[in-house]
């Protein structure tokens, strides 16, 4: 008996063994292994997407820019479609059968899959989705998700706005916020201030069953996020302004950009031809897209006020003479001769006929070309600096403190920086050493390699408006109500030129004062509000001359400058300048007293040239 | 002694209800937990009439017992009722009645009073057959009757018993090497495992009197190891697929796919091991509580205390099983009467069996069979078949001093 109750230690051992294995087995289950607690997660939980709602932009006066609409995707969850009455279903979409078929495959294929919601169609109307809704509960596996839209109530604004558009691979690989068809700013502010605007994302964390049903949050709801909206943004546009402006700028190709020099807003920004910023929104938007991308004479889509790079022509001429002023190569009553064009060259840059020799003041009203090369000439060839490449670097130098050839800055989506010619390009062009100011002469007069974008010339203008600073060009006056966001505080900085004695600047704003009084622009007055004007053209080697007005009111304290081109419209004084006259009084005094110029410009049609004017269809 | 173990089991029974009580809140609304709740209360009751009656009622009426539940375990396929494809229940309205549960105690009782008997010796190979009947009968009728392979493989926990009797280490050792040779013939390419044991066997007859009658038991050893694994690929074979399959998941045989064969296993493990080092809090399990885990009330309950009291909770429940079980072993060993002790060394068999297999399938150590947990698992025979296996021994116990006198 006794040797067989010595088996009890041996049968208590291997029960104590068996607890231990097991005890490890389950510490290192639950307490090593953590693949098991993701598969818990990944299983019980579905993580739900709360959008935010998109900010709405506003003008500087409060008028609505942009607003959201309701809109809604048809969603589907391929492994739930069951008993499906087809074709109910799809006269109730409107659909044909083949359609149907085609959008299911398309749920059912890579990247998607049956067992992953995708979006069966994209945004029903409000109507659609009111008979849909009714209806649905019929159809297994589809469910309806509101989204929003955006909505423009002025139609005014598109290339600055910019668009929205879906989150593809290519977004969604860099930016892990997105999902595959989340909306996103494609271009403009949309874009610029897409992370002020598009707000959080929140998450629900629910939980389902093995059925995949859903019982209610986790934890109550402890870790979920709640959606947290755009914030609204208040722009430095003038609606009224712009919309203005866009009248007087349709059926003319070109740009006209109006900045308040004292703050550095935008007025307006108006690229034309324009187009419906409602047409890029929802259903229609690809192919309205195609649509206008057709339009190659105009090309809508094309941002021009800061994606097209101009000679700025006459308007450089203001630069010019400020710097030769500033070098001490040129006084006001520096006089130059001309002879139909720079006489040195042999009439080369050529010019059109004036009184000659004249000074400064004359030579800015009647944008002589033969004059600004003499000054260009004496600045490369200043004897201070004894070397061209110097005196060229300091006169680059100069330039580009005006902003010119370097980005602005602003929070316009995608600018272009222009071109001031390097040393080192002319050196490729010509050779090292074997260049000097007669050949590049015609860069005293804006031309040449030279290039500024329609910004960079307003902004140019409020410098010399300043006299001899600016604040960045900028859309965005305040963000959630707010103008002291830190967003914004780089659009609070002076920036000064690298020329910044006022006397100089005095010369050449009483230059452009005297071509309002009696000069280029004399016709072109403004009842009781004297202003500073330059007038230009700028040569374009693919046709007829571009037309260019730049200027800037009251002469004293300036409240708005004005940069305007217009392609191929000859001289500054006939499309552009009434054109930047107008903006100027509308927005200084509310009111038009010319109302003949007005007419002239609105109904003058650059682009078709007699033919006949298509009703522009829209939606 | 008897008071403390009572009170450890009260405490037991009153965790495995408490357990189920606001478990069942949650899921069921006081259904499964109303009948839960009935189910404990005739327990108690049932263990109350147990102490009551005479200790020697058991001994006296043990083969009767026996003689009952085999019959009764025969009637059921015929006179009860069809549940889920299963054809063991008695059915009395809601409530259902597993007859093969209360086979366990029967069994045990009348092991214990054969084995008792002062002239049986175990070692004698006639009474080893009789004890193997004693157990093999039930085993074989739930088997093959009611095709319930949980219930009737519990009877196998009983070779414990007969092991601690008397039944030669050899037996255990023959049926260990038999287990590894199942395995193996089902991991392993036959023709390697024949190969194998052709050179145990020479590498034996190397070192051992090569008397005839020793080389015969080589051969034959040899021989009914080949038969063996041949035996075992052949019965693999004729298998049905769910019982391929269930070992197939056990072994990581071939490809299991998670969603079909591999999901009860695969499930419990993922909510076994969400629950982490200290759980995720009482009603927080969503593994469980969602139907993730299959018979999460039942067979895997284990599944929610592992997920809701994590490493702690679960382990401090095998652990209470166990100092359970060993202290049945060491209360049996201070019996005078070898039938008390020999009943007390069943109970001990068959709760580890249940624990071994039924907390061993949801970690994936043991093969998934559908036994419930002592006194957790959801379900009224069971309950009432451990209560009185349990009592019965605790009655005996109250009285081990008296058998002497």
């Amino acid at each position: 008996m006794n040797q067989l109750g010595d088996r009890k230690f041996f049968i208590i051992g291997i029960f104590i063994l068996i607890g231990l294995i097991y005890i490890s087995r389950l510490f290192y289950i639950q307490v090593i292994d953590d693949t098991y607690k993701l598969d818990a997660r990944n299983q019980a939980f579905r993580y739900k997407t709360e959008y935010p709602i998109r900010g709405y932009i506003y003008d500087r006066n409060g008028k609505l820019l942009v607003y959201n609409e309701a809109a809604y995707d048809l969603m589907v969850l391929p492994k739930d479609v069951k008993d499906l009455d087809t074709n109910d279903f799809c006269e109730l979409l409107g659909i044909t059968k083949e359609q149907f078929l085609k959008k299911m495959k398309k749920a059912v294929q890579a990247p998607n899959s049956p067992r992953r919601e995708s979006i069966f169609e994209k945004q029903l109307s409000p109507r659609e989705y009111a008979s849909l809704q009714e209806r649905l509960y019929r159809f297994k596996g589809f469910w309806v998700q509101s989204r929003t839209l955006r909505k423009y109530p002025k139609k005014i604004a598109a290339h600055m706005l910019g668009y929205i558009g879906e989150a593809d691979k290519n977004i969604t690989e860099k930016n892990p916020y997105y999902k595959d068809g989340d909306y996103l700013g494609i271009s403009g502010i949309e874009k610029t201030y897409e992370k002020v605007l598009r707000g959080k994302k929140g998450m629900r964390i629910m939980m389902v069953d093995v059925h995949n049903r859903e019982k209610g949050s986790y934890m109550n709801g402890i870790y979920d996020t709640m959606a947290i909206s755009g914030k609204p943004l208040t722009t430095t546009i003038d609606a009224d302004l712009q919309e203005y402006g866009e009248k007087l700028m349709q059926n003319k190709i070109g740009s006209l950009v109006a900045i308040d020099p004292q703050t550095g807003e935008i007025l307006a920004i108006i690229t034309s031809p324009t187009y419906d910023p409602n047409l890029l929104v929802g259903r229609a938007r690809n192919k309205n897209f195609a649509t206008l991308l057709k339009d190659t004479v105009g090309n809508p889509l094309f941002n021009r006020s800061t994606m097209a790079s101009y000679p700025p022509g006459s308007t450089f001429k203001l630069v010019m003479a400020l710097i030769g002023l500033n070098e001490g190569v040129l006084t006001a009553s520096t006089r130059y001769p001309c002879a139909r064009g720079y006489p040195p060259l042999g009439g080369r840059p050529k010019c059109h006929p004036h009184a000659s020799p004249m000074d400064l003041h004359g030579a800015i009203g009647t944008s002589c070309n033969s004059y600004f090369s003499y000054v260009f000439k004496s600045v490369i060839d200043d004897k201070k600096y004894n070397n061209t490449y110097k005196a060229y670097q300091n006169w680059r130098d100069i330039a580009m403190s005006f902003c010119l050839g370097v980005k602005t800055g602003s929070d316009l989506a995608n600018e272009l920086r222009g071109n001031v010619p390097s040393i080192k390009y002319y050196d490729k062009v010509f050779g090292k050493g074997s260049w000097k100011a007669s050949t590049v002469i015609s860069l005293g007069i804006g031309q040449a390699e030279m290039g500024i974008t329609p910004l960079q010339n307003a902004n140019l203008v409020s410098i010399i408006a300043n006299k001899g600073y600016y604040y960045t060009p900028h859309i965005v006056k305040a963000i959630g109500g707010n103008a002291n966001d830190t967003l914004l505080d780089r659009f609070k900085v002076k920036h000064y030129t690298k020329i910044t004695d006022t006397a100089i600047y005095n010369d050449v704003i009483r230059g452009m004062a005297k071509a309002v009084e009696g000069g280029t622009a004399a016709g072109l007055k403004i009842e009781g509000i004297p202003y500073c004007a330059k007038t230009g053209t700028a040569q374009n080697p693919h046709g007829k001359d571009h037309s260019v007005f730049v200027c800037f009111a009251p002469i004293e304290k300036p409240r708005i400058a004005v940069g305007i081109l217009i392609e191929n419209a000859g001289f500054g004084s006939t499309w552009a300048g009434p054109i930047a006259r107008l903006m100027m009084e509308k927005y200084l005094t509310g009111k038009i007293t010319r109302p003949d110029l007005e007419k002239r410009m609105l109904e003058g049609d650059l682009i078709h040239k007699g033919k006949v004017v298509e009703e522009k269809k829209t939606h | 002694m008897i008071y403390v173990v009572l009170v450890i089991m009260g405490w037991m029974n009153i965790y495995a209800a408490v357990y189920n009580e606001e478990h069942y809140i949650i899921t069921d609304i006081s259904q499964k937990y109303g009948k839960q709740m009935i189910w404990i209360g005739t327990a108690f009751l049932l263990a109350l009439i147990i102490l009551i009656i005479d200790e020697s009622f058991y001994t006296a009426f043990a083969y009767f017992i026996f003689g009952f539940f085999i019959l009764a375990n025969i009637a059921v396929p015929f006179l009860g009722r069809e549940v889920k494809g299963s054809r063991s229940w008695f059915r009395f309205g809601d409530f259902g009645i597993q007859p093969a549960e209360f086979m366990k105690f029967a069994a045990n009782l009348a092991l214990a009073k054969f084995l008792s008997n002062q002239s049986i010796k175990i070692s004698d190979y006639r009474n080893t057959i009789i004890s193997l009947i004693i157990i093999g009968v039930p085993l074989l009728l739930i088997k093959v009757l009611q095709d319930e392979t949980g219930l009737a493989i519990v009877f196998v926990a009983f070779i414990i018993t007969l092991y601690r009797e008397g039944l030669s280490i050899n037996y255990l050792l023959l049926g260990f090497l038999a287990v590894i040779l199942f395995v193996m013939a089902l991991l392993v390419n036959n023709m390697y495992l024949f190969a194998i044991i052709g050179s145990l066997s020479v590498v034996a007859v190397l070192f051992i009197k090569r008397t005839p009658k020793n080389l015969f038991i080589v051969a034959l050893v040899g021989l009914v190891a080949c038969g063996m694994v041949k035996g075992t690929s052949t019965v693999y074979e004729h298998m049905e697929p769910h019982q391929k399959v269930r070992i197939d998941v056990l072994l990581g045989r071939g490809t299991v796919d998670l969603k079909k064969e591999g999901y009860n296993v695969n499930q419990a493990k993922i909510a076994i091991g969400s629950g982490g080092f200290a759980g995720k809090g009482y009603l927080q399990g969503t593994q469980t509580k969602y139907d993730f885990v299959p018979e999460q009330d039942t067979d895997f309950i284990f599944c929610t205390v592992g997920e809701e009291w994590g490493f702690l909770g679960s382990s401090l429940v095998i652990i209470l099983q166990l100092v359970l079980i060993i202290r049945i072993v060491f209360m049996s060993e201070r019996q005078r009467s070898p039938f008390s002790r020999i009943y007390g060394y069943g109970v001990a068999s068959v709760l580890f069996f249940h624990l071994t297999i039924n907390v061993g399938m949801t970690i994936g150590l043991a093969p998934v069979i559908g036994i419930p947990l002592p006194f957790f698992s959801y379900g009224g025979s069971s309950l009432w078949s451990f209560t009185i296996l349990l009592f019965i021994f605790l009655k005996l116990d109250s009285h081990r001093l008296q058998i002497l006198r």
